[in-house]
């Protein structure tokens, strides 16, 4: 029963970085319709920024710095994206974010190298312990920090104008535009908060009971990938709901490793798709994906 | 309806005035050659002509979206008022040049009253109490929307669709209402109606192009029309003298018209002729289909 309670409770911490991650896709594909392969390379980006600026400047500045270069980052992509492949199709643009993928893993490979690096974080090794149950401060931490900005998130996509200009313009581009809703700038902000989500999950990805950060990283962030889709995509709550049933199930099949064993000692890695390939044989658009909704 | 409150007729001088104006989508495929056309401020005009004629294409290249369809004006200018239109949609709605395009295109996953939040988003003013002033303005030409405000869009009929549509433009306050086709795929009482509130926006001040191939009612509704035929003006001039020509008689209006009747009987161009109408609808029994 306390096995149970801890694995729920690690599966929400990692459903909740997940969803960070996801979010990012989410937005990213809803405003522009790229699927962006780069994203684990900009999550390591802004993780790398926060391990090398934490000792001079402190954690927290270091975090809110890392995000500004990864949103920067993030935003320089998709300028480059529009202003120099101006007219091209979407799929030239996906494809494109593999080429800045490679780019900016095979530089951050380099510096990062074998080593782990420290994030700084307050949290350290600390758990917290009650009714038996042992927990990570970092995995409370990652919980609280996701529902305050995702929170937000959802806040401003419901009733701030950016949220609506990003609805309008995923629903209806062409629609948007003769509102005089400005597509690019819509864009352009869609993928500076996706870079800055995926610089706030790397913080989680790399404390406790992670070692650091270190190079494989970013591919831990496309375990957020079949979460996304799982959701549908282009639903920025399916991909919560997605990230959730995807990091409970990691952390489930994890925990019970040993029960599970007749499946083989990396089945927690394969999880998460055997649940997206599960839901997306009942459901093709996903959990949440755009049905058209016409009257007949 | 209810008599609408009058909107404050725009200050400034906003014609738009179209000069020679030519158009090809993606470098070959040339869409207008030589266009030019005049609306002057309060006046509706219309254009007319069959598929593929460019009268879209015209609508796109003053509201700024040829871009989006790989089209480039290769000459020629669009002007309203003293501001020269360049292909940027947001500058053509901030200088007051809204178009409703063909087809509704309205957000249906938004609810009714997003919708109209999303067309006042390039609003040339931006205060609540502007917004609060378009939206009453709105639910007054249109008392449905409001009652539905907070329906998902895309469950409206189409007839409330176009409406939506139209009030969604609205809601930028637009001096000139650019209007691709709003009788497309309506029942003829729908038709009616719409024609009604065109006729009323007009009335509060908003001059209108009308892209239609419903030419007895564009016809009716319009001070004058241009006909459109392969990217070039065959036909300029007042929209009751244009309906006597025998050109258009025989290519748009069918046999049957009659200049001062309804705007539903008979007239219907080879596209609209073929969609689907409900036989239940009084009078249409005796339709004649066009037949040139």
């Amino acid at each position: 029963m306390i096995k149970l309670a801890e694995t729920i409770l690690n599966g929400l911490a990692l459903g909740s970085v997940y969803a960070l991650i996801a979010l990012g896709f989410v937005v990213i594909f809803k405003a522009s319709g790229v699927m962006n392969f780069a994203h684990g390379s900009l999550l390591l980006f802004g993780g790398y920024v926060m391990a090398r600026l934490h000792d001079s400047i402190g954690f927290i500045p270091a975090v809110l710095a890392g995000a500004a270069l990864a949103a920067a980052l993030a935003g320089l992509v998709q300028l480059l994206a529009t202003r120099g492949l101006r007219g091209a199709e979407i799929h030239t643009l996906t494809i494109l974010t593999i080429g800045v993928d490679v780019l900016l893993s095979t530089e951050l490979n380099r510096r990062v190298g074998a080593d782990f690096l420290s994030m700084g974080d307050p949290w350290g090794a600390d758990v917290t312990q009650f009714g038996g149950i042992t927990v990570a401060d970092a995995r409370i931490a990652s919980i609280a920090v996701a529902v305050v900005v995702i929170s937000g998130f959802f806040a401003a996509f419901r009733w701030t104008r950016w949220g609506l200009s990003m609805r309008s313009a995923a629903a209806d581009p062409e629609a948007a535009a003769l509102m005089g809703i400005r597509l690019d700038r819509v864009r352009l902000i869609a993928w500076c908060v996706a870079g800055a989500l995926a610089a706030v999950a790397a913080v989680f990805l790399a404390a406790f009971p992670a070692a650091g950060l270190d190079r494989t990283t970013s591919q831990i962030a496309l375990s957020a990938f079949p979460a996304a889709i799982l959701g549908g995509m282009d639903s920025a709550a399916g991909a919560l709901v997605g990230s959730l049933v995807i990091g409970l199930t990691a952390a489930m099949a994890a925990g019970y490793q040993s029960e599970l064993s007749v499946l083989g000692s990396g089945f927690a890695d394969v999880a998460p798709y055997l649940v997206m390939v599960l839901v997306l044989l009942v459901r093709p658009t996903g959990l949440f994906g755009s049905k058209e909704l016409t009257r007949v | 309806m209810s008599p609408p409150p009058v909107s404050p007729a725009p200050a400034q001088s906003g014609s738009l005035r179209i000069t020679d104006l030519h158009v090809t989508y993606g470098r070959s495929v040339r869409a207008l050659h030589g266009v030019s056309l005049t609306v002057p401020q309060g006046r509706i005009v219309a254009v007319l002509g069959s598929n593929g004629a460019g009268k879209t294409t015209l609508l796109r290249a003053v509201s700024g979206t040829l871009t989006l369809h790989r089209g480039t004006v290769d000459s020629g200018t669009v002007h309203f008022g003293g501001t020269r239109l360049t292909g940027d949609p947001a500058r053509s709605v901030a200088a007051g040049v809204v178009q409703v395009p063909e087809g509704r295109r309205i957000f249906g996953a938004l609810s009714v009253e997003d919708n109209l939040r999303a067309g006042f988003l390039g609003a040339r003013r931006s205060g609540r109490a502007d917004r609060h002033a378009a939206r009453e303005r709105v639910f007054a030409l249109f008392p449905l929307l409001a009652e539905r405000r907070r329906q998902a869009a895309g469950l409206l009929s189409g007839g409330e669709q176009q409406m939506l549509a139209m009030g969604r433009a609205l809601m930028a306050a637009p001096r000139l209402l650019l209007l691709d086709e709003p009788s497309l795929g309506l029942a003829p009482l729908m038709v009616q109606r719409i024609a009604a509130i065109i006729r009323e926006i007009n009335a509060q001040g908003t001059s209108i192009l009308l892209v239609e191939q419903n030419a007895s009612m564009a016809l009716a509704l319009s001070d004058r029309a241009s006909v459109l035929d392969v990217g070039q003006v065959r036909l300029e001039g007042a929209s009751a003298d244009l309906a006597e020509t025998d050109e258009v008689r025989r290519l748009y209006l069918g046999e049957s018209y009659d200049v001062d009747g309804t705007a539903d009987e008979g007239a219907m161009s080879p596209a609209a002729s073929s969609t689907a109408r409900p036989a239940t609808e009084p009078g249409l029994t005796e339709l004649s289909r066009w037949n040139g």
